[in-house]
């Protein structure tokens, strides 16, 4: 079975539903389990949202991965949008947060497994994040 | 300022993998249309020709061949788990499938024909080394044949081989990955099960769950903890959870935060939660990931924690060390 | 996306739908109030069995519902919140903190009538 890549515009808050929803069926297409694959809707969500709040156009790109004898999701989103100034701010993990501040950023990581964020100021974001099969 | 932890290996390795996959299969394209520069070829001995006379030979010979496949798994002493007449059966709808997928090669169906197989095997005891021992000896058998047939055509020969060699070995490939899919699948599933009774939530009254927690607590079993907890308070309509950290010696920050979270989680099923049994370490862990102990419903320990819930649910409690 | 509001006596059940964009959501913030208002009700029972997905907009948008409710004088209960969706809100910090939630409809229409000591009419 080979999963292509599955690439959501985001240009519209209706593109967040529709690029979760792709997200739950491709995670339960790869074989993740019901509460993973909510997981994984849930942070794209969240990336999806972003997008739309802040540089207003984006996409997000979603394809299955393997590692070393293991199967995962590969979830990028990307913009051109004005940057993250302090992303060091913006990680800051403080678990009293509300998560309806900032961009949620730290909401996202605990959700998956793997992170990363690049971003410069004018130079837009991008933010690829894994989960992989238990 | 440009904030990059790390490059996505991972995704680039799958990259270059998928790219060497397909110039694989684009080899094997070019392979079977390609024509040999000696001599012309005569329509007859076209590739699908080619296929479609081997594939008619395996069908003529079907009894005989598969004879001799079996004589042959009971001479290198597989598949030892099942009896002479499952054997048997087996191998006709193996030898049948084996054939259908060199004519058809519709791999996808062979896989769930492997995987459905597994299905069956798995639980008579059969190993990954049995699966695919036979199918390569039922290949060999195969092969066997068709140099007897071809013996006096040596070019023909090679123009059978030319066909039936990729297509065999992609179908052992096939059947032996979608055998071991299948074990895998299993494996996850007992491992899930014993998980699941090593953590049990105890329902004690209509309304009123106990979660024991015992030992050392990883993340992992932390999270799955939390899962089954939230699955117990919908599927057993509790109102009141009391928790009971008494058997755990320590708690790190991570483990804490999977406490606090799974607190909120029940709230949000309508479940209140009751701690019990903190000692005065964890509580300080608590404190310092910024939980406030004050919002937090905790015990002393377990009786007391019970005996609060049922308050809660609005059983009458006798207590001789409080007025009623 | 049309979503059902029934009028249970003297209270409002809302049934929120599963792909709820987030225009839907700002247009029942509304249209919750205006209902409660029209109606008189005494509460609004929210009930996200179908949503798969709560993310930080849907959790703001409950979270002003109750706040903007209660402001009219009525009480909110949100309810049906599936145990996956829970713990995926609290891995985001969504906690729906100062709204009551109950299990399903039934209990959140118990956990009313306790509060009001109210027999409802159908």
């Amino acid at each position: 079975m080979s999963v292509g890549e599955i690439r959501v515009e985001i240009n519209s808050d209706q593109d967040i539903v529709v690029a979760r929803q792709k997200g739950r069926g491709l995670a339960s297409e790869l074989g993740f389990s019901s509460g993973d694959a909510t997981l994984i809707a849930t942070a794209i969500s969240e990336l999806a949202r972003n997008i739309v709040s802040y540089a207003r156009t984006g996409e997000i790109k979603l394809k299955g991965i393997h590692g070393s004898s293991r199967i995962g999701i590969l979830v990028i989103a990307a913009d051109d949008g004005p940057g993250i100034m302090d992303i060091r701010q913006a990680l800051r993990d403080g678990f009293s947060t509300s998560g309806s501040l900032g961009l949620g950023l730290p909401g996202v990581r605990r959700l998956m497994d793997e992170f990363e964020i690049t971003s410069q100021p004018g130079k837009g974001t991008m933010v690829a994040v894994k989960k992989w099969r238990q | 300022m440009v904030f990059t932890v790390k490059s996505l290996s991972d995704s680039h390795r799958g990259l270059a993998r998928r790219r060497t996959i397909c110039a694989q299969e684009k080899n094997f394209m070019a392979k079977r249309d390609s024509t040999p520069t000696d001599i012309e070829l005569k329509r007859t001995e076209e590739p699908s020709e080619l296929l479609r006379e081997l594939v008619a030979h395996l069908r003529q010979n079907r009894t005989q061949l598969r004879e001799e496949w079996v004589v042959r798994i009971s001479e290198t002493r597989l598949l030892t788990a099942m009896t002479k007449e499952e054997i048997f059966a087996e191998a006709t709808s193996v030898y049948d499938s084996y054939v259908e997928a060199l004519e058809t090669e519709a791999f996808e169906a062979l896989q769930a024909y492997a995987r459905n197989l597994s299905e069956r095997i798995i639980p008579r005891g059969v190993e990954t080394h049995e699966v695919v021992g036979i199918v390569l000896l039922l290949r060999d058998v195969l092969a066997r044949s068709l140099f007897a047939k071809y013996q006096t055509d040596f070019k023909k020969l090679n123009r059978i081989l030319d066909a039936y060699e990729p297509a065999a070995n992609r179908i052992a490939n096939t059947v032996a990955v979608g055998f071991v899919q299948e074990r895998e699948r299993v494996i996850r599933q007992q491992q899930e099960a014993i998980r699941e009774l090593s953590t049990p939530v105890l329902q004690v009254r209509e309304r009123l769950l106990i979660l024991p927690i015992i030992g050392v607590i990883d993340p992992q079993r932390a999270r799955q903890l939390t899962e089954q907890l939230l699955r117990g308070i919908r599927t057993n309509r509790a109102k009141v959870v009391v928790i009971d950290i008494t058997g755990v010696a320590a708690m790190d920050v991570t483990v804490a935060n999977h406490l606090v979270q799974t607190v909120e989680a029940s709230r949000l099923l309508g479940a209140t939660v009751i701690v019990t049994g903190l000692s005065p370490e964890i509580a300080q862990t608590l404190v310092t990931i910024g939980v406030d102990l004050g919002k937090m419903n905790t015990v002393g320990d377990l009786q007391g924690g019970i005996e609060q819930a049922e308050r809660l649910l609005g059983y009458k409690v006798a207590s001789i060390t409080e007025p009623n | 996306m049309e979503v059902p509001i029934l009028k249970q006596g003297a209270f409002l059940i809302a049934t929120f739908q599963a792909a709820l964009s987030d225009a839907d959501l700002n247009q029942l913030r509304m249209g919750l109030v205006q209902q409660v208002v029209k109606f008189r009700s005494r509460a609004v029972i929210v009930d996200v069995t179908a949503m798969d997905v709560m993310d930080s907009f849907a959790s703001r948008t409950l979270r002003e519902i109750a706040h903007m409710i209660r402001l009219r004088g009525a009480e909110t209960v949100i309810v049906g919140i599936q145990p996956e969706v829970a713990f995926a809100m609290v891995q985001l910090g969504l906690t729906l903190e100062g709204v009551a939630t109950a299990l399903d409809l039934e209990e959140g229409l118990a956990y009313l009538n306790e509060k009001f000591k109210i027999t409802n009419r159908g």
